[in-house]
């Protein structure tokens, strides 16, 4: 086990100064591409924000219903199929009866697999729908992977909108992921303040124009509304004029004749056409401005608007203007966000944090090397190097695959440095063993690397089998911890078996004849 | 210049009792008190805030978030005097300006700026779903320890190794509830690297129990162990103490976030080294290991 070739020698001190200079690399700019790489900070050490998001599908699924519903009713007419009692049953299935001699054709259709009113997804080997038959009544349901695609889509699209809305607000590499099938993780470093960020996440951005009306009884129904104060309300009609796809660009504006903050909007071919119609039908009428259910506001129209652009005035301060333009511009949400989980840390603790965590390791490290020196003299010499070159090849490592360094991946460093010496301390007890029945040196020393060779390793994977079930189960910071306390590992193993038993073998062989080595 | 042995099997009784005892104690505890969750496993908001005016006192802290009507309300000093911690249950996701309202709340009652160096808010399902990823994780972590030593020795070590790991957290937990200490996220993490360190020095112990095994056939288990203790024993006293010097280093510089992981280590650490000899050896002399329990090993 003493002995290394040359090439030995040189490759273990190339791969050491590799990983120095990338270590190295955090602190010293060297202009170059190989050594340019950094850790990142993670959100509590570098300040930020970290918003768990999580879509409801509950609006897109009734919905989707009520879609599929006058879908059938057309189909069933187009068709000929006599049906009775169309309708949705606690917001989750659709029944309805047919005549007896119906009931195959009905699940003919129902099982086809290029039914057009039954999606089949060939990838799945089902249906988007399950259809339950009971004499002449049938029900159906989504299907679980009909659930599934419904909530992929919405989530897809949902992500897109995210994505927009947070780049607009332009903060800095912001990191957006999709979490499961119904959630989405925003990590916005830098940001201690996440209100805007969150107001601007909580709403659907569902625009809508709508006349006011005072017939109860319209064609298309109408419903009752409260405006943005949340005390005045006006009956609008339930016919959409305009909805928000229509719309190409928003901005905020100073409206100069009235000195007031409006939003401008441009929109599209089709919707400049419709709105163009509305308003000269409807001259004199109010026309509601609807956000999310609430009126924004309802101006009487003068004139025909033919020019496909308009403003939407309001009580609006310049931020609320730019804030609804942004929405506007970057699009409705498919279903309402709720923040599940936040976790916002300021610059000022990430920086006190940074300080402590460096100036434990530092404590920590001391303490150590100062223990191992005191122990061992000539040998904790030796650890002692190893275990410095431990540390570079820990950040090293870390810093080539630019990974998060955490706060718990700190302590997950220092923990290192006072487990990395038991390897060492093992192998030199063993030797020290040895030496009480191997007379000759250089035998003594090389049983004793190899005697120890088993309790080293299992050692160190129990310790590895722990930080890799954390890393698998564990959220966030902790998972930083499992990341320097895993790596750590492994360069602890390759610094005692490369770079200490190196050193100790050159030294050993140095002084073969001098008594009681260590 | 043969070290004096110590005998360590002479008092395998008294602590195997003193263990049982300390065990009951802990469970009792952990039934009956139960652990103090802190927001990442019981929901709620957790607000971490620095005055820089001296005038106002925890008191007066507690007094201005008792006027909001969170619910239930603590508060404490959190490191430095100027720096506190407020949790309480009430945790408002669908009122994107809940923070901002209590802080402005808080500005007004207190008259002065107030610094919110930390916020978390955390929904009851999110805790739900970390409590159970962090009991499946400590789980699996045991389940993969028992498994591996089975392995790598004998289904007698294996048994020997997990009681002493069940024997470490528990206990740990134990103490965590008498002081009514906070488990969180980072305290998940501390258990399983207890986990991983009190298997290693286990690991290291029964590696030389296995070895003696085969080198002497006519040394009872019961001397055979205490052997193998003394032999492992400065290896295990120096990794300790390394291992200790750089957790206090982090208990007492760190800064207040990673106390309690620390000290849980630190906890997790001690326990670990006495488990390693008063509970996983103690277990091989019950079982009664002894040379052929090694050596069917070798002929499969």
């Amino acid at each position: 086990m003493l002995y290394f070739s040359k090439i030995k020698i040189t490759l273990i001190s190339i791969f050491s100064l590799i990983f120095i200079l990338l270590a190295i690399s955090n602190f010293i700019n060297f202009n170059d591409n190989i050594f340019n790489k950094k850790i990142k900070l993670g959100l509590d050490l570098r300040g930020g924000s970290y918003l768990l998001l999580e879509v409801d599908n509950k609006p897109v699924i009734t919905q989707q219903l009520q879609t599929t519903v006058s879908v059938l009713r057309k189909f069933f007419n187009d068709n000929k199929i006599n049906f009775k009692n169309l309708k949705i049953l606690n917001d989750k299935e659709i029944f309805f009866e047919v005549d007896e001699i119906q009931i195959n054709d009905v699940i003919k259709i129902f099982e086809d697999k290029n039914s057009e009113i039954n999606p089949y997804y060939s990838q799945y080997k089902v249906h988007k729908f399950n259809l339950l038959n009971l004499d002449n009544t049938f029900k159906i349901e989504f299907s679980k992977y009909g659930i599934i695609e419904i909530k992929n889509s919405s989530l897809d699209q949902a992500l897109e909108i995210v994505r927009r809305r947070v780049n607009e607000v332009g903060t800095n590499e912001p990191n957006i992921l999709k979490r499961g099938n119904d959630r989405i993780l925003v990590e916005l470093p830098g940001l201690d303040d996440p209100m805007r960020i969150k107001n601007l996440l909580g709403k659907t951005a569902n625009l809508t124009f709508r006349f006011v009306t005072n017939e109860v009884e319209e064609a298309f129904g109408s419903e009752e509304l409260f405006h943005e104060d949340n005390v005045q309300k006006s009956i609008v009609s339930k016919r959409i004029i305009l909805s928000g796809d229509n719309l190409i660009d928003a901005q905020p504006r100073m409206n100069n004749d009235s000195n007031q903050t409006v939003v401008s909007f441009t929109l599209d071919r089709v919707g400049a056409k419709r709105f163009g119609k509305a308003t000269s039908a409807g001259i004199g009428k109010q026309l509601a401005i609807i956000l999310d259910g609430k009126i924004i506001s309802a101006p009487v129209i003068r004139d025909a608007i033919v020019s496909g652009s308009g403003q939407i005035s309001g009580n609006f301060t310049f931020q609320t203007a730019t804030d609804l333009a942004l929405l506007l511009r970057s699009g409705t949400l498919p279903a309402p966000l709720t923040i599940i989980e936040e976790r916002t840390v300021g610059p000022g603790l990430g920086q006190d944090s940074i300080n402590a965590g460096i100036f434990a390791l530092i404590i920590g490290f001391v303490l150590v090397i100062i223990f191992m020196l005191i122990k061992y003299r000539v040998f904790g010499i030796i650890a002692n190097i190893t275990l410095i070159l431990n540390l570079f090849l820990l950040v090293g490592i870390l810093t080539l695959f630019e990974a998060t360094l955490t706060l718990p991946g700190i302590a997950g460093i220092i923990l290192t440095v006072g487990m990395a010496v038991d390897a060492n301390v093992l192998i030199f007890e063993r030797i020290k063993e040895e030496y009480k029945s191997e007379k000759n040196q250089i035998i003594a020393f090389d049983s004793g690397y190899v005697k120890s060779k088993t309790a080293v390793l299992d050692a160190n994977i129990t310790t590895l089998i722990a930080a890799l079930i954390l890393f698998f189960m564990g959220a966030g910071p902790i998972k930083g911890f499992s990341v320097t306390l895993g790596v750590g590992i492994f360069t602890t193993l390759f610094s005692v078996y490369f770079i200490a038993r190196l050193l100790t073998s050159l030294y050993v062989i140095k002084n073969k004849y001098k008594e009681n080595l260590i | 210049m043969e070290k004096k042995q110590i005998s360590f099997n002479n008092f395998y009784k008294l602590f195997n009792l003193i263990s049982i005892l300390l065990i009951i104690i802990s469970i009792i505890l952990l039934l009956f008190k139960g652990l103090n969750y802190g927001v990442d496993f019981k929901g709620g908001t957790l607000i971490e805030l620095r005055t820089e005016n001296s005038k106002i006192t925890i008191s007066k802290v507690r007094q201005s978030f008792m006027k909001m009507n969170l619910g239930d309300i603590s508060v404490k000093q959190f490191g430095k005097e100027s720096d506190y911690l407020i949790k309480f249950e009430k945790q408002n996701s669908n009122n994107p300006n809940f923070i901002n309202e209590i802080k402005e709340n808080l500005t007004k009652l207190l008259s002065d700026e107030i610094d919110f160096r930390r916020v978390e808010n955390v929904g009851p399902k999110v805790s739900l779903e970390l409590l159970k990823s962090g009991i499946i994780a400590i789980a699996l972590s045991l389940t993969a320890m028992l498994f591996y030593i089975w392995i790598r020795f004998e289904w007698q070590f294996s048994l020997g190794a997990i009681l002493a790991l069940f024997h470490d957290i528990i206990i740990t937990l134990g103490i965590f509830s008498l002081f009514n200490l906070e488990i969180n996220l980072s305290i998940v993490a501390a258990i399983l690297t207890i986990v991983g360190y009190s298997m290693n020095d286990t690991v290291v112990i029964f590696d030389r129990v296995r070895e003696n095994l085969n080198k002497f056939s006519d040394i009872k288990i019961f001397e055979l162990t205490n052997i193998s203790i003394n032999e492992t024993l400065s290896r295990t006293i120096i990794t300790s103490v390394t291992t200790l010097l750089a957790l206090v280093s982090i208990y007492i510089f760190g800064g207040e976030i990673l106390k309690g992981f620390s000290l849980a280590m630190i906890l997790g650490v001690i326990f670990g080294t006495y488990s390693s000899i008063y509970i996983a050896n103690p277990i091989l002399v019950f079982l009664k290991v002894s040379q052929k329990t090694i050596l069917k090993e070798d002929n499969n």
